[in-house]
């Protein structure tokens, strides 16, 4: 037998799938696989779905994720508890602030420190717009992804406005880090209360905007209405949480249900349900939910109490021994964090529940059975940001 | 050509013809690319657009085009060598065939075929056979999805397309394309002869079809499934790059100019202007700047939808040509031959 090197060998190979390739896939009984992803414009980063397609048609699909995995959990045991907030605003990149807050919630929970109401407000008021910027960003990529270049350009505008009000509260654009165990680090700049309402204003400007355009418009509706239904009880069964559960008909939102030390319960909002379950009732509970979420701020900013923005906190942070588990309703859906402390200046282990990572799990079973095109739609309306998919 | 005031010979005539059809299709399309790529879509979206390269980004198309030439040229290793560096030409080359039927002026025609619209309808379907071979030579999944889903939109959409003009050809009385537009600038509406019959008003419905099939030729919004940048990464165009992507790029806004030309021959009274003497000389020079002000109003209907609406899905898309624009056209033929044995 001749010596065959390996180049020579993987040439063959290569060779003879490059001629079957095609042909030969289409024509076998199971149908073409199709990769989309971990490049491709629609998943948001680097999710792989994997679908196996009859013509156009899904027979099977599975959802890879991992290919962004940052191994933020085993971080969390080598830093301490300051340090970890810098990490965990990474994971839902869009809404960062939201990130930090559950889990400054949980190490005030072991402390037994409670934040005074002013910090508990700006949070509140921060948390809801890290909500705002999340989601209107939403509304225009979903434009995007239905083939719509319009409303992204829009969403950017502003969102930019948002992120403005953010900055100048907390020196970061997108990664604020801002939330401190016992409070926050700064108080509001000057005039600041007054920018916000004015951007609140313009959300709502833009909400009217996206709805005229968007869900107004008749080939949307063709596009999202009965397309990827899920019914409420196999949602709750796949763990969805936030506007996709919602949508499914099941009033469940924890800033109203299980107020977790926010200041939810001092201000008069709704909680939007639809009852189709479809991609339509989803991107429409979200649009509803940043209208929800402007009325939030701007009561909130109305109502701000006076007083300290810290609370008597130790200068060198070491968390006593215990467990606490503290989760808000996040932009994309409830986000918690399990915190086991042993006494030390950092956790002895964190568990992050994220949102989009049970969100996207229903992807094999919703999949199943729909065209290409609406693969995107589906993908689209569940909402995920890929950083609060691979942690 | 001989009828202009200048004796040409054979091979002048050759050169003025060569230029002439790469200034048609090239002009048009750089000025679409400008003025509606460039600068309507940036208004529309609320940012400015190519500012830094020349006079409000005037420049920027050499700066595009000079980009897209230096560019390496990738081809993918399992590609159909020959016919993946065939395609783009065969797109290109429908263009050029589709303005050789276009009039431009009483004698600027490069063609002046007796079936003039027949025959441009019949070389601008030339097109999806390029596009076909591009998207299977790829060895490319999304290609390949791309060029069967362009096939089976472009087959769909040029029924309507063809169903839409035969209310034009009823009524002008012939396939001539010179005969169309003097028709349309010798007419009177009841009565009325001063701005000709531009057959925009009394074929509103197949100008509508037209447009929309037309859209839908040129897949451009509404009906871009066989780029869907969002599924297919850009569909049958995915494995190209450099000179040859330029070549698809300069194919899909020319198309875009040619169709619209052709619309505005059909429905708009083409070269023509109204109260003008058909066969005055100087309309040679001022009938296509005519035609290409007329290029620019359809193209403008064209590409504000384009940046307007979200796409349709294959089967939708399917069914609003075979479901609604071929019932609506057949409707539109029959009332039309109606009309023209009652008058």
């Amino acid at each position: 037998m001749t010596a065959v090197t390996e180049r020579q060998q993987l040439a063959y190979v290569d060779a003879q799938a490059a001629d079957a390739r095609v042909n030969v896939e289409l024509q076998t009984e199971e149908g073409m696989v199709l990769n989309l992803g971990p490049q491709h414009p629609a998943t948001h980063g680097t999710l792989r779905v994997t679908a196996k397609l009859d013509g156009e048609q899904v027979v099977w699909a599975d959802v890879v994720p991992g290919y962004m995995h940052r191994g933020y959990e085993k971080l969390t045991e080598v830093r301490t508890y300051p340090q970890i907030t810098t990490l965990i605003n990474r994971i839902d990149w869009l809404g960062s602030f939201a990130n930090e807050v559950p889990f400054i919630l949980a190490a005030e929970q072991l402390m037994d420190i409670e934040a005074p109401p002013r910090a508990r407000h700006i949070r509140t008021i921060l948390f809801e717009m890290a909500r705002v910027a999340n989601i209107v960003l939403f509304l225009g990529d979903l434009g995007v992804q239905l083939g719509a270049v319009t409303p992204a350009f829009f969403a950017f505008r502003d969102r930019e406005h948002v992120l403005d009000q953010i900055e100048s509260v907390t020196g970061g654009r997108f990664h604020p880090n801002f939330d401190r165990i016992g409070g926050l680090k700064d108080d509001l700049p000057k005039g600041w209360v007054a920018d916000t309402k004015a951007v609140m204003v313009r959300i709502r400007n833009f909400c009217d905007e996206i709805e005229a355009l968007l869900f107004g418009n008749e080939i949307f509706e063709a596009r999202t209405r009965g397309v990827g239904v899920i019914p409420a009880e196999v949602g709750m069964s796949y763990g969805l949480t936030g506007a996709n559960i919602r949508a499914s008909g099941v009033d469940w939102d924890l800033r109203r249900d299980a107020n977790p030390g926010l200041a939810h319960n001092e201000v008069d909002f709704r909680v939007w349900t639809h009852p189709d379950g479809d991609s339509f009732a989803r991107c429409w509970v979200r649009l509803q939910e940043t209208r929800e979420a402007t009325k939030i701020i701007d009561q909130l900013c109305d109502g701000l109490p006076g007083g300290p923005i810290m609370a008597k906190v130790p200068r060198i942070i070491k968390v006593p021994a215990g467990e606490a588990y503290v989760a808000t309703e996040n932009p994309l859906g409830v986000m918690g964090y399990y915190v086991v402390s042993k006494g030390d200046l950092g956790p002895f282990r964190t568990k992050i529940r994220s949102a989009s990572f049970s969100n996207v799990s229903i992807c094999p079973w919703l999949l199943r059975g729909v065209y290409v095109p609406d693969i995107i739609t589906i993908l689209a309306s569940l909402y995920f940001i890929l950083g609060d998919i691979d942690r | 050509m001989s009828t202009l005031a200048l004796e040409l010979s054979y091979w002048q005539e050759s050169v003025l013809r060569t230029v002439g059809v790469l200034l048609a299709v090239l002009l048009p399309a750089g000025t679409l690319v400008y003025v509606f790529l460039f600068k309507m879509m940036s208004f529309m979206q609320s940012r400015l657009g190519p500012m830094e390269a020349g006079p409000y980004g005037s420049m920027q198309l050499l700066a595009e085009v000079g980009k897209w030439i230096q560019k390496e040229d990738i081809r993918p290793w399992r590609a159909d060598k020959r016919l993946f560096a065939l395609a783009p030409y065969i797109v290109v080359a429908s263009v050029f065939l589709i303005y050789a039927g276009v009039p431009f002026g009483p004698d600027a025609v490069f063609a002046d075929l007796d079936t003039g619209i027949f025959y441009v309808l019949a070389v601008s379907s030339i097109s999806v056979l390029g596009i076909l071979i591009a998207g299977w030579s790829s060895a490319n999944k999304y290609s390949l999805l791309g060029g069967l889903r362009a096939a089976g939109q472009l087959i769909a959409y040029e029924l309507p397309m063809v169903l839409a003009v035969v209310g034009v050809v009823i009524q002008a009385g012939t396939l001539n394309m010179q005969g169309i537009v003097a028709a349309q600038a010798d007419g009177e509406i009841f009565g009325f002869g001063g701005i000709g019959n531009p057959y925009v008003i009394t074929q509103f419905v197949g100008f509508f079809i037209f447009l929309v099939a037309m859209q839908a030729e040129l897949t451009q919004t509404p009906f871009d499934m066989p780029v869907a940048e969002s599924e297919l990464v850009s569909g049958y165009m995915t494995e190209y790059s450099g000179m040859r992507f330029l070549l698809f790029f300069i194919a899909e806004f020319a198309s875009a100019g040619a169709f619209a030309a052709v619309a505005a021959t059909l429905f708009l009274g083409g070269w023509s202007l109204p109260g003008v003497d058909l066969d005055a000389n100087w309309m040679n020079v001022v009938g296509p700047l005519v035609l290409l002000a007329k290029i620019m109003v359809v193209s403008f209907l064209v590409f504000w939808v384009r940046f307007t609406y979200p796409r349709f899905r294959e089967d939708q898309l399917q069914q609003l040509a075979w479901k609604v624009l071929i019932p609506l056209s057949l409707v539109n033929i029959l009332a039309t031959m109606a009309l023209k044995v009652a008058w």
